[in-house]
């Protein structure tokens, strides 16, 4: 117990209406763990997601970011707490710069006003001037650097997504959520982009929690691995084992098509 | 030590300098009627302060207020009480002389600066709820806030009510309207360039991805509103002061209409664009007036021109003038040749 959890979530449900998208639903991350949540399409995976990330607050259950109970927070709050995320239909600021897109990311850290902002004060001066020296890096490690002001609508598909990594890395989480980010890419940039995901966990030390549908995918990067299915958690455990699992399976043989 | 502070004071030296070489300069060009130019020259600098702080509301943070009459009203009317009232029998118990001079120019000041305040605070009060809500809240509330306000003042004996204050200190002349012209462009193309501009455009982007990357949207709308707010009362405390007469009549809302047309012609999010729509469109409108007496029309055409203006904006250019762009980036496209 000398380390806090990234993320706890304890008998996490969520209904909408009369459909419980995601019911029960217990995970915990320790840091610079690498975690696979994977199901069939409409499994709850993305509501999982929006509710750790605080977009929607659970019927009943408790979420902990780094140890801080997400109840009363407000999503952008609990960004401050160390998560940060990427989104499944991707929301990179279109008409913004890449560079304004990564600075972004670094909102939470920035420790100026609005007064210092008009003034040109020297804390506004040395802010900036760190902060475009970090986004850049971050572009750079996705090879986008030499794009940095043009605006992220005229990436290709591919590269928007790698951006809104850059950018949920710019706010240096402890636990980076990323929401089908192979989606769209074909099966070289997928592969490419599966071993770039590993290297950041080790690159930045920190947890990242992978969501996918495609269950091949995540088997050789992750350690660990956790499925849904109609919003239960049908398996959970180490890529072998989910792989044997025969619930797991079963549950992925109306879906033959994707594996 | 702190230079950055004696830079933008130096700054704010030679603009003032220049200004002051362009006042002399305006006053002394022997045209007939020139009186009449430099009255459209300054409502040219008032308007652009309108539509450079709505950009900053409408453009920047991508919120809709259509209330920046109202704001300007409560400017307008909360500097020229202090001057009508206050600062200018003060005055009056004063010799004449540079000392004289110098405090009126410091009162009036303060008195533009306690009208933005107040105006701004009047876009807390009224930001803070609606700001919460849905985007399209703010338009609707803002709306009736605009009326309120003007139903309010002429419902106020003091201030003059229905009549109009007449008698306002001609404090106002181009050397102020123009200085603040500078500062709200400078303010605001500071702003656009810094962590905080950057979290009214993210707001403007994709609320969503805002708040998950850790911008408290509702705080940066608020802020962004307040900040516009307080220079449409700067704007009105110019008007009134140079006008020399208020009227409740003067801040419907087609003035706050009139705003948002600037900012959508200039190309929402655009500083340059909005200055370059402000003078184009009161320029524009000063030449209906001789539209107007030479085909005897008694009523004022303004609206039916707003209304086509938009429509062809938004048939043919519907991003506006400039887009998103700033002037400035258009040559530098050229020069560098870009991809
Ligand atoms: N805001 C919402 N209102 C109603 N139903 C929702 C909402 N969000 C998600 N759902 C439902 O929850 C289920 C899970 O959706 P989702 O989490 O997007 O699945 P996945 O990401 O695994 O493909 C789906 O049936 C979806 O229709
Ligand atoms: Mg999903």
């Amino acid at each position: 117990m000398t380390v806090t959890a990234v993320l706890e979530a304890k008998g996490v449900s969520i209904r909408f209406g009369g459909l419980t998208a995601v019911c029960d639903f217990n995970l915990a991350i320790q840091p610079t763990e690498l975690v696979g949540l994977i199901g069939p399409n409409g499994a709850g995976k993305t509501t999982v997601f929006n509710m750790l990330t605080g977009v929607y607050k659970p019927t009943e259950g408790e979420i902990r970011v780094s140890g801080v109970n997400t109840r009363t927070l407000k999503a952008f709050d609990i960004t401050k707490l160390g998560a940060a995320r990427t989104f499944q239909n991707i929301r990179v600021f279109k008409s913004l710069s890449l560079l304004d897109n990564v600075k972004i990311g670094g909102h939470i850290h920035y420790k100026y006003s609005w007064a210092d902002s008009v003034l040109h004060s020297i804390t506004f001066r040395e802010h900036e001037r760190q902060a475009e020296k970090e986004a850049l890096e971050l572009l750079s490690m996705f090879d986008l650097d030499h794009r940095a002001h043009d605006e992220a609508k005229s990436l290709p598909y591919g590269d928007q997504r790698r951006l809104e990594i850059a950018r949920a890395l710019a706010a240096k989480p402890k636990l980076l959520l990323l929401d089908e980010p192979a989606a769209g890419l074909n099966t070289g940039e997928t592969t490419e982009l599966m071993q770039q995901i590993r290297a950041i966990r080790d690159k930045f030390g920190i947890a990242v929690l992978l969501i996918e549908h495609n269950m091949e995918l995540v088997m050789g990067i992750c350690e660990r691995i956790l499925v849904l299915n109609y919003g239960k958690t049908i398996a959970h455990g180490r890529p072998e084992e989910i792989q044997r699992n025969p619930v797991v399976i079963e549950a992925y043989l109306g879906e033959a098509v994707e594996v | 030590m702190r230079n950055w502070l004696v830079r933008d004071l130096a700054g704010i030296a030679v603009i003032s300098a220049v200004l002051v070489g362009i006042s002399y300069f305006l006053g002394w060009i022997p045209i007939p009627g020139m009186a009449y130019y430099n009255r459209v020259i300054v409502t040219i600098g008032i308007n652009i302060i309108l539509a450079v702080s709505l950009n900053i509301i409408n453009g920047h943070a991508g919120q809709f207020s259509m209330g920046h009459a109202g704001f300007m009203a409560v400017g307008a009317y909360t500097s020229a009480y202090l001057t009508y009232f206050h600062f200018q029998p003060f005055l009056a118990t004063l010799a004449e002389g540079p000392g004289r001079f110098a405090l009126q120019q410091a009162l009036f000041l303060g008195a533009l600066l306690a009208g933005g305040a107040a105006a701004g605070i009047a876009g807390w009060v009224v930001g803070l709820p609606s700001l919460r809500l849905r985007g399209d809240y703010l338009a609707i509330v803002t709306l009736g806030f605009g009326e309120i306000i003007r139903v309010l003042i002429l419902n106020i004996d003091k201030i003059g009510g229905a009549r109009g204050l007449s008698g306002v200190p001609a404090f106002a002349n181009f050397f102020w309207v123009y200085f603040f012209v500078c500062i709200v462009i400078i303010v605001s193309w500071r702003l656009v360039r810094s962590q905080v501009g950057r979290a009214f455009l993210a707001v403007r982007e994709d609320e969503i991805a805002a708040e998950a990357m850790g911008v408290n949207t509702t705080h940066y709308k608020v802020q962004a509103f307040v900040i516009g707010s307080f220079f449409a009362g700067i704007a009105g405390g110019l008007l009134g002061h140079y006008l020399v007469y208020l009227n409740p009549g003067m801040f419907q809302f087609t003035k706050s209409f009139e705003a948002i047309v600037m900012v959508v012609l200039g190309g929402m999010g655009s500083i340059s664009g909005s200055v370059l729509a402000a003078v184009i469109l009161t320029v524009a409108l000063e030449g209906l007036r001789f539209v107007k007496e030479a085909f005897g029309l008694t009523s004022d055409p303004r609206m039916v021109i707003y209304a086509i203006v938009l429509i062809l904006l938004m048939r043919l250019r519907p991003q506006g003038l400039l887009g998103n762009r700033e002037l400035g980036d258009f040559f530098r496209r050229r020069k560098g040749g870009d991809r």
